[in-house]
């Protein structure tokens, strides 16, 4: 196998002299290769990646080490030899769809941009002939309406397809794709990953995939690296990695995947929490002198949470399921159906709903903007004990700095602010704050999604353990199964408004029946050990979901 | 895409409203009798019982209202009590001669200021960025009267080589009419390129971070091409709302300009008129420059999706 | 969606916080706002010479001696005349900002919490008043309320007010959909207890990033409101009507046409050097992320 991309000790810094983003990393990607490059935030995968084209953001230099690409090194080439290789040799693909594409040019013409920068033996004609085939190659229904689209108008998925497609029009012998559907729809990652495979299959190019998220990175890629705090931790061929972990790190990486949890018995007790029948509209938008039409979110949704249960919703994204969590919260009015709490109804009864206003928390999505940045964590996890009456303020501090314990911080953290925390550490708190009240019902909205697979793991523990201990239900909404086949006892599948699927945990991931349940399995990997403290990765539904 | 062009047209029009109302009850809450207030000087009991009529200052305000609505839409904006001109006319003939000045200053100011505001962008942090960003800095804290009278000193006592005083219509005489409105158009220019760089530096930079920019440097873009082609028309959007703002508040500051110049323009005119105590100026007055002010933005607004066409879309 | 936490490395304590040097135009700000400032509040007590004292012998002195910025056409002192000018324009913005401040949050926060037809009529009025262009709108309401102290300070608060409500309306209309506004209604506090305790606070960043702005605003307008003879009316000095004072005289005095300026030009100066430092400060803390 020719080597294509060699980077042999490459180190960036902050600036001459500054602090070391990334430190001594070296690692080759052969001719039609794929590699990934695995790494949690702060890894510095993605400034290496970025480096070997030159693109990273200007505070950063090189300080040392060389990448050699066709026999150039890229490291000290000039500017005009740079330019002549990006694009042409090797092409870049980035993470959000939303911003990757100029928002105020047609698609056609940023396609053609490349193009006509570096194939200048094409004529005009023959440029647009090739995109129209390439945009129906990613799968665009009208091509020749798409070339004076907007970027706006099409969806996420479409977009990070015209990327692809962008790309591979220069037919370039390295393809880099930095995360590149880590923004995009559990469902739809799978399309436009399969594409991006085939594509690059079809044009013999050779890839380096960044990534957070280890089992795509395996299912796709022959070679794989780790990256931690800037430096290369382990490389090598992607199954022996799995199969036997040398470095501490990459056991770690490989221990935080969710694996499924213990199965409970199916609780017989009165339900806590049953939602009836639930719909709700949202009201058209008001334009100038007509309304649109009110849409459905939900449809006659039936929900059962039973006490000390664990019920996990999952969908996409426009399931409905975040719309479904938050009524239930509370935070909107269901058009229709009701929901009962401890056999009363919430919305016609006073007592009920003070009844539950008690007894029901929600933890939210994003660590960043659910805590008041301008409260300390100490008032943040106390202002849920307001409502308790007879709590004197030594109690409640008392209580705070019990609770704090708990989810191990400790009251160390009272004083602190938000911002001086991390993103896990943010959650810890959220979750402080939703059971000081010892709740016995939380709605957890996608909490972990927004955190880091170590820092994942250790969260989604706390929570298992906590609600050990204290005996709480917990509605689990989450769009990634592999976190729900950890936590879940029983788990209802949504799509569009309605749901698809319900059943015990087991009973859905081993034998789904509906085949929007299959395909969503399809997306998250069956752990078999193997090996010396390793896995093996294995895929349901290889071969379709009928 | 038209029906973006409604909707903002439509909606100027409750705006348009509001505007009338206010100017209207800002006058009658000056306090004294309208009619003595219209008539002033020339006000004789006759005369006031005849314009108490005629306005229907016996009706409810909404009636008044309607009336002298009615009025402006016909043109008919009432009699100047110092000159007894038209004050349509009178509004409309001040407002051409610092419409002159205004434009040719912004236009002007845009044509330096959003190129030099990309550059500094481009070289952040390195000198050009420095200079013009200090330059910037300066020019936008010197008041304009103060800008116009050192120009005034220095370019006119000093050096002889601009008239100090006066004006002279271009319509009359080109030559000299420039030659008068050189300086005036200078001070506000210097001033309004200060606003300018800020803005379009700011956006500039906003826009240099995303990842299309990056995305096109990674096709092999030469530097120049992504300025010109990717960042300058994602840029310009805020500047562009900027430019309407500047218009507008220049058309309301201008009278210092004016007063240092000696220039018979719509902010003098609204200044004496308040001296004078001239109602009917002062109304006619705020009325049309509020409603010069709406337009514009309108215009501005109408032009947005040209550099986001997200915005046409909903 | 499953974007990762955000790829800045993670503070752990606080120990490991950032202590942010202040630029050096931060500092320089800082530097001319406070001379300004002291120069205000000694003027309001205490000049070299009486700033109101007429003394023809003196007409028209250069500056040096003891006058040390020379005398106008009345023999007055500039500098004393400067010095209490300066008082008279940090006391006019102080309560003109505090004014449009007070009552541009007020009505911010009220009709951005409650939405509805409510927030839509006062929008409407808002943005008529927007319409007017500054200074336009602060010359028609001195129409009415007469040029004086008082009444500029109301016409300009008036006039400014409306810039106020509709930043602050913004904020509250993007701090509602955010999950803390959320997790306090889920915690079952009212919305009254969520609008004060959660929502105000956080308007206090972009607040302060206006209210700097403004105070350069306000000293600029009201020093053009006093050269064109609207302002504090004379013998009051303000650095205003002091440049409009000296022009008669621009051939024979021309300092006395350059100092007023000068203070006006640097007062500005250090108050935007100021505002933006304190925007660089204040705005990325506002997103939250760090």
């Amino acid at each position: 196998m020719n080597t294509l991309l060699s980077v042999s000790g490459l180190s960036l810094t902050v600036g001459p002299g500054g602090r070391e983003i990334v430190r001594d990393v070296s690692f080759e990607v052969g001719a039609g290769e794929m590699v990934g490059i695995v790494g949690e935030s702060g890894s510095g995968k993605t400034q290496a990646a970025r480096a070997v084209l030159g693109l990273t953001p200007p505070p950063l230099v090189r300080s040392s080490g060389s990448i050699m690409f066709e026999g150039v090194d890229l490291a000290t080439a000039d500017a005009a030899t740079l330019r002549k290789l990006r694009g042409a040799r090797i092409g870049m693909v980035f993470q959000e769809p939303m911003t990757s594409l100029n928002p105020s040019m047609p698609i056609g013409r940023q396609l053609d941009e490349g193009l006509a920068l570096h194939r200048r033996d094409l004529t005009p004609g023959a440029r647009k002939d090739r995109i129209i085939d390439m945009l129906a190659r990613v799968g665009i229904a009208d091509p020749q309406a798409a070339l004076v689209a907007w970027p706006h108008e099409f969806s996420g998925g479409m977009r990070q397809r015209m990327m692809l497609a962008s790309v591979m029009l220069l037919e370039p012998a390295l393809l880099i794709a930095d995360e590149p559907t880590t923004a995009l729809d559990a469902v739809v990652q799978r399309d436009v990953l399969e594409l991006m495979v085939a594509l690059t299959r079809d044009h013999n190019t050779a890839v380096l995939m960044i990534s957070h998220d280890l089992p795509m990175v395996a299912r796709y890629t022959e070679r794989m690296i780790v990256m931690q705090q800037g430096e290369v931790v382990e490389a090598g061929p992607t199954v022996d990695m799995l199969a036997r972990p040398q470095h501490p790190y990459t056991r770690k990486l490989l221990a935080s995947m969710p694996k499924r949890g213990l199965a409970r018995a199916a609780s017989s007790e009165a339900p806590l929490v049953s939602v009836k029948q639930l719909a709700i509209d949202y009201p058209g938008r008001q334009r100038l002198f007509s309304r649109t039409a009110s849409k459905r979110a939900l449809h006659g949704i039936d929900l059962i949470v039973h006490p000390r249960e664990v019920v996990a919703v999952v969908g996409g994204s426009g399931s409905g399921k975040t719309t479904l969590g938050r009524t239930i919260a509370g935070l909107l009015k269901p058009s229709e159906g009701e929901i009962l709490f401890r056999g009363r109804s919430i919305q016609k009864s006073n007592a009920g709903w003070r009844d539950y206003r008690l007894n029901c928390q929600m933890v939210f999505q994003d660590p960043y903007s659910s805590l008041d940045p301008r409260m300390s964590i100490g008032q943040l996890v106390g202002e849920g004990l307001r409502q308790i009456p007879d709590l004197s303020d030594a109690d409640k501090r008392k209580r705070v700095d019990e609770v704090l314990e708990e989810v191990g911080l400790g009251s160390a953290y009272a004083p602190r602010y938000p911002h001086e925390l991390s993103g896990g550490q943010r959650q810890r708190v959220a979750i402080a704050r939703a059971i000081v009240r010892r709740p016995s019902f939380v709605i957890a909205d996608e909490p972990v999604s927004a955190l880091d697979v170590t820092v994942r793991a250790q969260v989604l523990a706390l929570f298992a353990e906590l609600q050990a201990r204290h005996g709480f239900s917990c509605l689990f909404i989450s769009h990634d199964l592999g976190v729900v086949e950890q936590v879940a006892d029983r788990v209802v599948v949504m799509q569009q408004g309605r749901i698809v699927e319900e059943g015990l945990r087991d009973t859905i991931f081993d034998a789904p029946r509906e085949a929007y349940t299959r395909q969503l399995l399809s997306a998250i990997p069956t752990l078999e050990p193997a090996g010396e403290g390793g896995v093996q990765l294995k895929w349901r539904f290889e071969n379709g979901f009928a | 895409m038209l029906r973006f062009a409604l909707s903002r047209i439509v909606m100027a029009i409750p705006t348009l409203l509001i505007v009338a109302v206010s100017v209207f009850v800002l006058i009658r809450l000056i306090p004294g009798d309208p009619a003595q207030l219209l008539l002033g000087d020339l006000a004789t009991p006759a005369s006031i019982a005849d314009l108490r009529a005629r306005l229907g200052l016996d009706k409810t305000w909404f009636e008044q209202f309607a009336i002298w609505f009615g009025h402006v839409l016909q043109g008919d904006l009432g009699m100047s009590i110092t000159s007894g001109q038209s004050v349509a006319g009178l509004v409309f003939e001040r407002f051409l001669v610092s419409a002159q000045i205004v434009l040719a200053a912004v236009l002007l100011a845009s044509l330096v200021a959003v190129p030099a505001g990309m550059i500094a962008a481009w070289k952040q942090n390195r000198w050009p960025d420095l200079v013009l960003v200090g330059t910037a800095t300066l020019l936008v804290s010197i008041p304009t009267f103060w800008l116009g009278l050192l120009l005034l000193l220095f370019l006119g006592l000093e050096l002889h080589w601009l008239p100090v005083v006066g004006y002279v219509s271009i319509a009359d005489d080109w030559k000299a009419g420039l030659l008068y409105l050189a300086m005036p158009i200078l001070t506000l220019f210097l001033h309004e390129i200060g606003v300018l760089i800020r803005m379009a530096r700011a956006s500039a930079l906003e826009v240099l971070r995303l990842d299309y920019v990056t995305h096109a440097r990674a096709k092999g873009l030469s530097e120049r091409t992504v300025l010109m082609n990717h960042v300058f028309r994602n840029a310009f959007g805020p500047t562009w709302t900027l430019i309407g703002l500047v218009l507008g508040n220049l058309l309301g500051g201008i009278a210092v300009v004016e007063t240092v110049f000696t220039i018979p323009g719509l902010g003098r005119l609204l200044v004496d008129a308040i001296f004078a105590r001239d109602y009917p100026v002062i109304q006619g007055c705020l009325l049309f420059v509020a409603a010069v002010y709406v337009l514009v933005n309108l215009v501005i607004d109408l032009f947005y999706p040209l550099f986001d066409p997200r915005v046409a879309a909903e | 969606m499953n974007t990762p936490a955000m790829n800045t490395p993670t503070p752990a304590s606080a120990a490991t916080r950032k202590r942010r040097r202040l630029a050096p135009n931060a500092l320089l700000g800082m530097l001319i706002v406070g001379l300004v400032v002291l120069a205000a509040l000694i003027g309001t007590f205490w000049t070299p010479f009486d700033p109101l004292k007429i003394n023809f012998a003196m007409r028209l002195k250069g500056p040096g001696g003891p006058y040390l910025l020379g005398t106008d056409e009345f023999g007055r002192d500039e500098l004393s005349r400067l010095m209490l000018g300066a008082s008279s324009s940090v006391w006019i913005s102080l309560l003109t900002v505090s004014f449009s401040v007070i009552v541009g949050t007020a009505i911010g926060v009220l009709t951005g919490f409650v939405r509805g037809w409510t927030d839509r009529i006062i929008m409407a009025f808002n943005n008529a008043l927007l319409a007017f262009p500054g200074l336009l709108l602060a010359l028609g309401l001195l129409a009415v309320v007469g040029a004086n102290k008082y009444g500029i300070i109301l016409a300009l608060g008036l006039a400014y007010t409306p810039s106020v409500t509709r930043i602050v309306r913004g904020t509250v209309l993007s701090l509602r959909e955010k999950e803390f506004i959320e997790s306090s209604r889920v915690l079952g506090n009212s919305e009254l207890y969520t609008m004060f305790r959660h929502v105000l606070p956080n308007c206090v960043a972009p607040l302060t990033v206006l209210a700097t702005s403004m105070f350069g605003w306000v000293i600029l307008a009201e020093s053009a409101l006093s050269f064109l003879g609207l302002g504090v009316p004379p013998p009051a000095p303000t650095w205003g009507n002091m440049l409009a004072s000296a022009r008669p005289f621009m051939a024979q005095a021309t300092y006395l046409s350059i100092f007023p300026g000068l203070c006006i030009a640097l007062t500005l100066l250090g108050i935007n050097l100021l505002g933006d430092a304190v925007r660089d400060r204040l705005d990325p803390r506002m997103r939250g992320a760090r």
